[in-house]
């Protein structure tokens, strides 16, 4: 039944474009029936499961002449990102409810986007895997160029080629490695139990690490990202965030880390202090963490703020990979989902809650406004997903982060307190854009004039707030569904850490543990 | 003297003869019973009996599979010829048919015929392993392109770049007549097999590297690999579109696969070696660089065009860079090129025909021309959404699965030798995803002018142009249906 979230996701998508014109507003109700089914069916799947199992959902033999299958199948791993997805999709959703330009089209190309995701997370072959992963380069391209707003076929094109180019590197890689093999077997298990010569694995392993990694936004491959979150419209970047961010890393930990493992080894030199790729990919994950979350702290810009902090976030979960310590590789896929309904919710919030109704995003014009008054439930929505985001205990981000941190702190203590430092970093960005866009001090005409005209006239004059169209029941609704999700897993861990942990004994880590993975 | 058996001559070039009977069919038909009829029915029934002739071909391909050798390598018939022809068929009656609604000329009876006088050509230059034949093949098609080229009567443009294809070809027939001699005078033989066992050994003799260099000019300008490729974007911009679109496609599959098989089953043996510091004189080098200046030339080019068939042209240049990795395959690489070089074909009629249609409509195929085109034809600009995503390499398309199919096998022979040329050609294939886009983005983005009348579209270019795109999808999802029959011992 799984494999229907991709069936259900790209057969609707279909469907849309086929809907006759006068017919357009069926368009949401039928892009939600599509992605309120894919999340059942993930969630009956992801619950029903018995941890620690693998299951193979399809295998056909797709073309014989090269060994490739259509192998769909399911790990923890993988059911608890595909679970993410389903309910970023339904966020996504009731969050650009009031799509009115070419809604069909719009919908159509969501689906599209959230039915390669689907792929990718179950795709255990990687010819499959590839395929997938390629199908949901193209609808972003046009979701952020037809909908988006700053710069937007700037961003648009932007996101493409990033994106293109890291799958071109990862082509490279997949296409040796098939070769190399014996060109038989794309399997991922056949090709991950195939010892390729450490030599291979030396240069193969960071090109198809990097290569997905630009997708995860490594610094300094991470620019695509605050351009492509601010210019993509609400759903949009939710889903850039929430899940297609995930997509590089779930690359980068399920392709380059499985087939690669020796790539992680010592070269056998040092320099400066780094030794093995391993090094240079921590050491590159904490940049970004630290690099993000400074950027974050200075932006004016309410939404790259939320950009810039995906960039720090993702660094949590780069991070958490390279520390190869079990912990932190479940830290690793934790953060994953948990910055997938964090970040969600906050560029709902910044996109359509804030901006749709007020149309500035500036933090400067935001200020005066006052917005905790004029618009309670975003205020409350976003001070809960600030929470959850700075890793306040009791939100999942606590745990992830946690997680990741312990294992950084076996493998790498000095860049674990650096990490520390970057928790504190994004505190500060947090509370920052909290209380400068909602509870900043309201100032009377006479005191506040001298400062307000000194930045230039502000949106609204502040003292006359028009009356903002209130925030709407399928909004009220995907905030509640998100908040619940990251609160749930923040309690009661172990909802999710028993699927993750389990699927570590797979086989396919062998290469994995044989390097020493505890 | 060896005796001929005409009967079996008949036998294996019965596909052929059928074609030839149908121009000639057509031209008298046009001059004896259609002179009086209105231009519009006249154009239709001549355009489908020249299908029905080429499907008549196809059909007697699959109902007689007569294969052999006729006279050491005059004729061979195999099945993978077979397949390569019926290719050659198939887009040539799309061809033809994407004529329809056309009016660049009145001469439709010379049209079709020189049309499928050329397809009769590039069939014999598929299945002839003899120098002699694929010399008069290669004259026979190309001479049919050159006039076809030039049809547009009205439009001084398509004389000028019929003449340049002209000029451009007869100067490089020249080069390959010459490497063809001195072949022969190499070997003492015509027939490929018998050129390969009488060259031998690894080692390259100076004139045995002169005729390489000579054949791979004279082919390389049919492939429009740079760097002589002058000729394609002139002819791609001014000939008729459907004529362009049967140069860009069908002779060019035929021609693939003439090179592949002369260099690998005539000069197998001397492939070389194109790795730095390990490098060894042979055709593999010399396709390297051809293929590697085409790869930059033609993605990099692409980029400046504003006018979509000259950007069309220029990605065929760069297609023709990856399916050089193909020959570079040798055997195993023989099925990749043919499945490439097919659904490359069908990629690129479909894109001409969508070019083709938005210059009736708007008077022009620049870029800025295309701007809205989802508004106006919601289907014409989702199959415009396939050709350009199938070119870029988008998965599910033909285009992913046709490159990695190349990538592999031109990996796998050469043992990883040619990785460096793989990642050239991976990395340039993500600088070609820019300027597909940038069409793209006229389509979807940006959105149409004002006071553009609507105006029905014909019907016949329409189901072209949709068929093309459903074939490039179908082979994408599922290739073993071409692969199984490419692949096949």
């Amino acid at each position: 039944m799984l494999a229907w979230t991709i069936y259900l996701s790209l057969g609707t998508a279909l469907l849309l474009m086929l809907l006759p014109e006068r017919r357009e507003q069926w368009a949401r109700f039928l892009a939600l029936g599509a992605a309120l089914g894919g999340l059942v069916l993930s969630a009956s799947a992801l619950f029903q499961s018995a941890p620690g199992s693998f299951r193979t959902v399809t295998r056909l033999s797709w073309i014989p002449t090269l060994g490739i299958d259509y192998h769909l199948g399911a790990d923890g791993i993988s059911l608890v990102l595909v679970f993410l997805t389903g309910l970023a999709a339904v966020a996504g959703i009731l969050f650009s409810w009031n799509i009115g330009h070419r809604p069909r089209e719009f919908f159509a190309l969501y689906l599209a986007l959230i039915g390669g995701v689907y792929g990718v997370f179950l795709s255990f072959d990687l010819f499959l895997l590839f395929v997938f992963y390629e199908i949901a380069i193209i609808p972003k391209y046009f979701l952020i160029a037809i909908w988006g707003s700053t710069r937007r076929e700037y961003a648009a094109m932007k996101l493409a080629l990033y994106s293109f180019v890291g799958s071109a590197m990862v082509l490279v890689g997949l296409v040796a490695a098939f070769v190399f093999a014996g060109g038989q077997t794309m399997s991922l298990a056949d090709l991950a139990a195939h010892r390729f010569p450490r030599e291979f694995q030396m240069w193969a392993f960071p090109l198809v690490f990097v290569g997905f990694a630009v997708l995860a936004g490594l610094w300094p491959f991470h620019t695509w990202a605050p351009t492509g979150h601010v210019a993509a419209p609400t759903a949009a970047s939710m889903l850039l965030a929430g899940v297609v961010m995930k997509l590089g890393a779930y690359g980068c930990l399920r392709v380059a880390m499985t087939l690669f493992p020796e790539g992680l080894q010592p070269w056998g030199f040092e320099w400066l202090g780094i030794g093995s790729w391993r090094d240079v990919f921590a050491l590159l994950a904490v940049t970004g963490i630290l690099y993000g979350g400074m950027v974050a702290l200075v932006q004016k810009d309410f939404k790259f703020v939320i950009g810039y902090s995906s960039v720090s976030h993702m660094g949590f979960v780069l991070l958490g990979l390279m520390t190869l310590q079990t912990i932190g590789l479940t830290g690793a896929v934790l953060q994953m989902f948990s910055h997938g309904i964090v970040a969600g919710l906050l560029f709902a919030v910044v996109g359509r809650m804030v901006y749709d109704r007020v149309h500035t995003r500036h933090l400067d014009d935001l200020q005066p406004m006052n917005l905790s008054r004029g618009l309670p439930f975003a205020a409350v929505t976003f001070t809960l997903a600030t929470l959850a985001s700075i890793g306040l205990p009791g939100f999942s981000g606590f745990v992830a982060e946690l997680q990741v941190l312990i294992g950084a702190w076996h493998a790498y203590p000095t860049l674990a307190v650096l990490t520390g430092a970057g928790i504190l970093v994004g505190v500060a960005y947090g509370l920052r854009a909290l209380q400068r866009a909602f509870f900043a001090e309201r100032r009377s005409c006479t005191d506040g004039q001298a400062s307000g005209s000194a930045r230039g006239a502000p949106a609204q004059p502040p003292d006359s707030p028009a009356p903002l169209e209130p925030i709407s029941f399928p909004e009220r609704v995907g905030s509640i569904l998100l908040i619940a999700a990251s609160l749930a897993v923040g309690l009661y861990p172990d909802l999710l850490l028993k699927y993750i942990l389990p699927s570590f004994n797979a086989p396919w880590f062998d290469g994995l543990r044989g390097g020493g993975l505890p | 003297m060896i005796p001929v058996n005409y009967l079996d001559l008949l036998r294996l070039a019965a596909p052929e003869t059928v074609v030839l009977a149908g121009a000639l069919v057509v031209l008298g038909v046009d001059l004896l019973a259609l002179r009086e009829v209105e231009t519009g029915l006249r154009r239709l029934l001549l355009l489908i009996l020249g299908a029905v002739t080429c499907g008549a071909a196809i059909a007697w391909m699959a109902a007689f599979p007569n294969l052999g050798n006729f006279m050491q390598g005059m004729l061979v018939v195999t099945p993978l010829t077979q397949w390569v022809k019926g290719g050659v068929l198939a887009l040539a009656i799309l061809t033809l048919l994407l004529s329809g609604g056309a009016s660049f000329t009145n001469h439709w009876g010379e049209y079709v015929a020189l049309l499928l006088l050329s397809a009769v050509g590039l069939m014999f230059l598929v299945s002839s392993e003899s120098l002699l034949v694929i010399f008069i093949a290669l004259e026979l098609a190309s001479l049919s392109l050159y006039i076809l080229a030039a049809f547009h009567h009205d439009a001084p443009e398509s004389a000028e770049a019929a003449l340049k294809y002209f000029l451009f070809g007869s100067v490089s027939a020249g080069f390959m007549l010459f490497g063809l001699s001195l072949l022969y005078g190499l070997s003492g033989s015509i027939d490929l097999r018998e050129i390969a066992a009488a060259l031998g050994g690894p080692f390259l003799d100076p004139l045995l590297a002169v005729a390489m260099v000579t054949v791979a000019v004279g082919l390389g300008f049919k492939i429009a690999a740079a760097p002589f490729h002058l000729w394609a974007p002139d002819v791609y911009q001014a000939a008729p579109p459907p004529s362009a679109a049967f140069i860009a496609s069908a002779s060019k599959l035929a021609s693939f696969f003439v090179l592949a098989k002369v260099l690998s089953v005539g000069m197998g043996g001397l492939e070389g070696r194109a790795v730095f510091g390990d490098y060894l004189p042979g055709w593999v080098p010399l396709l390297a660089a051809l293929a590697a200046a085409s790869l930059l030339w033609g993605n990099l080019a692409a980029i400046v065009q504003t006018n979509v068939r000259r950007l069309i042209a220029y990605s065929a240049i760069a297609h023709a860079g990856y399916m050089l990795l193909g020959i570079m395959g040798g055997k195993a690489g023989l099925p990749a090129l043919v499945y490439y070089a097919m659904t490359y074909g069908f990629t690129t009629l479909g894109a001409f025909g969508v070019a083709s249609l938005v210059r009736d409509r708007v008077g022009g195929d620049n870029l800025s021309d295309f701007a809205g085109l989802s508004r106006r034809e919601p289907w014409m600009a989702f199959c415009m959404l396939v050709f350009m995503l199938s070119l870029a390499g988008i998965p599910p398309l033909a285009g992913f699965f046709g490159k990695f199919y190349l990538f592999a096998a031109a990996l796998k022979t050469s043992s990883l030798d040619l990785l460096w040329l793989v990642i050239l050609a991976i990395g340039m294939s993500a600088v070609s995803l820019y300027y597909y886009l940038q069409v793209l983005k006229q389509i979807y983005v940006v959105p149409p002018p004002s006071g553009l009348a609507a105006a029905p579209i014909p019907s016949l270019p329409k189901t072209v142009i949709i068929l093309a795109a459903l074939t490039v999808i179908v082979l994408g999802c599922a290739p073993n249906l071409l692969l199984r029959v490419l692949a096949a011992p």
